[in-house]
């Protein structure tokens, strides 16, 4: 989806704070939510890794950069909870009265009255899968989509409609875009594709590449 | 980092002090009373991150490609395979791709995305890794921005970065300090950092 979290390229962030970086969870809370993200999916509430990165795209963009990589994970969480029928917005505000929290704060979680089937049991072999051969050979250029989409994906809105080399091949994987919509895992072949700055940039660094990870469906041949 | 540090920290930035901290001491409550999380869990948690999975473990993966030529050829040809000789429990690398800085060349890792990082060898990535302006701008400017986080890179050496768009998971093998030849394996780890590892410092 075109979301916030699509951040690669944008601009006014400033610089990189790197304080306090030694710490693995700064604060309780930070444990107590990635402990409660495992155990949500224990209970039911999401079936793969894809599901739950799409809740926390979903979640308030404000809430987004503001609430912190643990803020995002506990919108999602909740969203994920309520969406599943294991939690009710109404009992978490009443919980949160009681422990003196107040309800004018902004909250991430934003749950679809309809939301999306979940996909099945839970995950459990990996992400790898067998797959038809590959179109595409290391070497060859490829072109990505020129546009995005609703739902969730893995192509990066800078790295649309560029021109790139296939550099390596890692068979089948996982679509993301069908499984995060409980569409199935229709493993497609998982390309290594990587970009000149130039092609990227309008003020690209002569001497950088980048390189991203992408589904066959989100490439298509340059002659 | 020892376990009575990391609880020491927790405990000085106790959760009171922002909304989402206290929203989350909701929702856990919650949970605890429907049986979906267990009291002890999140304890367990910040143990085994803090103890067991950490940068620790790439650091001796480093440290054993610079011992040993054959090992490190197979870290690069296939890194999944190379670190299965090491007991690794941190989840997040179904597969493992390993890049080598040269003179001339320099990695750099991230997820623009989201915050893909590979767990079992890293740990948990650090916040700055997670956070908008390392996402936005290291795929735009990265000699600027790694110059600001205090790597200043020639403008002839190259930077290839590595956006963790799909489920491979990349880590960084940095050059071997001159001064540390013939150092033991377990000296060696001691010389790499997570930040190089993530290709922030060389």
């Amino acid at each position: 989806m075109d979301g916030i979290h699509d951040l690669g390229g944008k601009h006014g962030f400033g610089s990189v704070d790197k304080s306090g970086d030694a710490l693995v969870f700064h604060g309780r809370w930070e444990a107590a939510v990635f402990t409660m993200v495992n155990a949500a999916a224990r209970a039911g509430a999401w079936h793969n890794t894809d599901q739950f990165r799409h809740a926390v795209e979903r979640i308030d963009p404000a809430a987004y950069l503001t609430q912190g990589y643990y803020g995002r994970w506990l919108g999602g969480l909740e969203t994920l909870l309520v969406e599943a029928g294991l939690l009710t917005t109404d009992e978490l505000q009443v919980r949160l009265a009681q422990l003196g929290g107040s309800p004018r704060d902004r909250v991430a979680a934003r749950p679809a009255l309809e939301p999306a089937p979940l996909g099945g049991p839970p995950q459990e072999s990996g992400s790898q899968r067998s797959v038809g051969a590959a179109t595409f050979s290391v070497g060859d250029q490829v072109k990505t989509l020129g546009y995005g989409k609703s739902t969730h994906t893995r192509l990066p809105a800078y790295a649309r409609g560029k021109c790139g080399t296939v550099s390596q091949i890692h068979g089948g994987w996982i679509y993301p875009d069908t499984n995060a919509q409980g569409q199935g895992e229709c493993p497609q072949v998982l390309y290594t594709v990587t970009f000149s700055g130039a092609e990227l940039w309008p003020e690209g660094d002569a001497k950088m590449s980048v390189s991203l990870d992408l589904f066959e469906p989100y490439l298509v041949a340059v002659r | 980092m020892s376990d009575n540090i990391e609880k020491h920290q927790l405990d000085k930035h106790h959760h009171h002090d922002s909304p989402q901290a206290t929203r989350a001491e909701a929702l856990e409550s919650l949970l605890i009373d429907k049986g979906i999380l267990v009291a002890t869990a999140v304890d367990a948690v910040i143990s085994r991150y803090a103890e067991r999975v950490g940068p620790m473990n790439g650091a001796r993966i480093v440290a054993r490609a610079w011992s040993d030529p054959d090992f490190k050829q197979w870290l690069l040809a296939d890194a999944t395979a190379a670190i299965t000789q090491f007991e690794l429990d941190g989840g997040q690398v179904e597969k493992l791709v390993v890049v080598e800085n040269t003179p001339a060349v320099h990695n750099v890792v991230v997820c623009t995305l989201c915050s893909c990082y590979p767990w079992a060898v890293l740990g948990l990535p650090p916040a700055w890794y997670k956070d908008p302006a390392y996402r936005s701008r290291i795929v735009r400017e990265p000699r600027v921005l790694l110059a600001e986080m205090g790597l200043v890179l020639a403008d002839d050496v190259q930077i290839n970065v590595w956006d963790s768009s799909a489920e491979i998971r990349y880590m960084v093998l940095p050059q071997q300090p001159p001064d540390t030849l013939g150092e033991s394996e377990s000296e060696l780890a001691e010389h790499v950092s997570r930040d190089v590892m993530i290709g922030v410092a060389r």
